[in-house]
């Protein structure tokens, strides 16, 4: 089958989109399934925007497909009491209102996240330097156990011996910086 | 105003100077999602939500400007007019997004045009460092330096598990976007990048034509980027990126050096023919400007045309535009007009050239 966005390459995402008892099916190639309208797009306007797309993957969600769900969904709609988005726009705009959207739909965020980024759902990059710190140790601390239980794996009881106290030095910081914060 | 003096205040750093592999990679560009923790995303925010934010960026300067980047100015969307919008558009400093959809919209500007920072555009702030050629480390590490900068002063919008937050969901994580600016005619003269694309995308990366429409590739021009910005780290993002475009550049360069092989007279033929559309037409539509381009350019790096510098590609696909056109001719124009004086631009700039 051959993406009916570019009539070129062949299309390797399907997707079943129902609203109304309506269906309609996309079917994409990789590329045009991830255009997103990015700064260098000089042409905007080709028909077929991020938006929809995302709002196409988010009402693939498999929760979202079942009538006794919508129901649910309808008396007890998710809303954000910080910039008051429903969850229903979000999917329908494709795009949070506020940092604070990513706590109120925290429930239904990770199969999406995974969805759009490879099966990734955890930050591994930068940590803010003023207001990340505490999370940059407990990250630290978290590799650290890991490498802990490696050495006692391999019985190299003397290197985690250090590594132990490093991990101990680690968590006196924290506590420090919390107790220092209240 | 001279032509000269157009082009030397019209021509941003990435545009003139030479990096790392320029005769393929064109430009090197980062970009940074960020958001402020108390304020509504642009898109929901109210005026005065808006006006906040640009108050925040104007007293993190007011602080002192970020060390090694020198003075940068803040300009409101509201003072600039729609022909200046898309010249700044058409040099890839600010997105169409934050020209055409930002009502309360800014940017600021570092001097040599390598570093700009759009406000209030799909999120609070986007950082963004291009480079000329293959510099991608570089930008980065340009970017994180105006990251910590602004981070000094500003309560990012940040959590443990889905780090810096965004707007649109795709950018959540590191909100970086890495991507390269390269002229690959010889993969495309030899048939190859329907057999490369493919493969890129399944490394998780986007290739799409910069300059026109849909999946052309206007002027063998190609954009790769990276495709998620969640769960590997900025430096792994730029490492993947860095080495697929590292084997591109190594198939770019055996395609050319086939094709020299195996058809070097033809190659030359072509090369010579558009030198000669360029220095002669009265009248030339972007598509094809592009195309001759794109083969001058080819024929300035293999060594047919020496006496023309190669970032003449990279200006030129910019200076045709019809915003930069019409800014030059100082007023609007007519597609039929455009054509005439892009023609009548090349010329010019080509025999600016040859009288040096
Ligand atoms: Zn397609
Ligand atoms: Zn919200």
């Amino acid at each position: 089958m051959i993406c009916q966005e570019c009539n070129q390459r062949p299309a390797t995402l399907h997707f079943t989109n129902i609203s109304n008892g309506d269906k309609t099916e996309m079917h994409l190639c990789e590329r045009c399934a991830q255009e997103q309208g990015e700064m260098f797009m000089m042409n905007q306007g080709s028909g077929f925007s991020i938006n929809n797309l995302l709002a196409g993957l988010l009402n693939m969600e498999p929760s979202f497909q079942t009538k006794k769900q919508e129901a649910f969904h309808q008396e007890h709609v998710l809303k954000c009491n910080h910039c008051s988005m429903t969850f229903p726009q979000f999917v329908k705009v494709g795009r949070f209102g506020c940092a604070n959207c990513y706590e109120t739909f925290k429930g239904q965020l990770p199969p999406i996240i995974r969805r759009l980024h490879s099966g990734n759902s955890t930050h591994m990059g930068k940590i803010p330097r003023r207001i990340g710190g505490n999370i940059q140790i407990q990250r630290n601390i978290a590799n650290l156990k890991q490498v802990l239980s490696e050495h006692i794996s391999k019985e190299e009881f003397e290197k985690a011996v250090e590594v132990r106290d490093q991990i101990r030095s680690l968590e006196k910081q924290l506590e420090d910086k919390r107790k220092g914060g209240e | 105003m001279s032509l000269e003096r157009f082009i030397s205040q019209a021509v941003s750093s990435w545009m003139s100077e030479d990096g790392p592999d320029s005769d393929i990679v064109l430009s090197s560009r980062i970009r940074l999602a960020r958001n402020l923790s108390e304020i509504n995303f642009p898109t929901l925010a109210t005026n005065e939500e808006s006006g906040k934010v640009i108050e925040t960026i104007e007293d993190r300067i007011s602080k002192g400007p970020a060390p090694g980047f020198g003075k940068m100015e803040l300009l409101k969307m509201d003072d600039i007019k729609p022909l200046q919008k898309r010249v700044l558009v058409e040099k890839h400093l600010i997105s169409p997004h934050l020209a055409e959809n930002a009502p309360h919209g800014a940017f600021l500007l570092s001097e040599n045009e390598e570093i700009s920072i759009m406000i209030n555009e799909e999120d609070h702030i986007r950082i963004q460092c291009l480079f000329p050629g293959l510099q991608l480390t570089e930008a980065l590490e340009a970017a994180n330096l105006i990251d910590d900068w602004l981070e000094e002063n500003i309560n990012y919008a940040f959590d443990e598990h889905y780090g810096y937050l965004t707007s649109c969901p795709t950018n959540a994580g590191t909100g970086l976007r890495a991507s390269v600016m390269m002229h690959l005619p010889g993969l495309v003269l030899t048939r190859q990048m329907n057999r490369i694309l493919p493969a890129i995308n399944q490394l998780g990366l986007v290739v799409r034509g910069i300059y026109g429409e849909g999946s052309e590739a206007l002027g063998n021009i190609f954009q790769i980027s990276n495709q998620i910005t969640l769960g590997k780290s900025e430096e792994d993002i730029v490492e993947d990126l860095n080495s697929v475009v590292s084997q591109l550049i190594a198939q770019e360069r055996s395609a050319r050096g086939a094709l020299q092989k195996t058809s070097n007279i033809q190659l030359e033929d072509r090369v010579f023919r558009s030198y000669g559309t360029l220095a002669h037409s009265r009248i030339i539509e972007t598509k094809e400007a592009a195309n001759c381009l794109s083969d001058v350019r080819l024929g300035i790096d293999m060594g047919y045309i020496k006496d023309i510098p190669r970032n003449i590609l990279n200006e030129l696909m910019i200076l045709t535009q019809p915003g930069f056109l019409q800014q030059y001719a100082g007023g609007p124009l007519s597609p039929d007009e455009r054509d005439i004086r892009r023609a009548a631009f090349i010329r010019e700039r080509i025999n600016m050239e040859k009288n040096q």
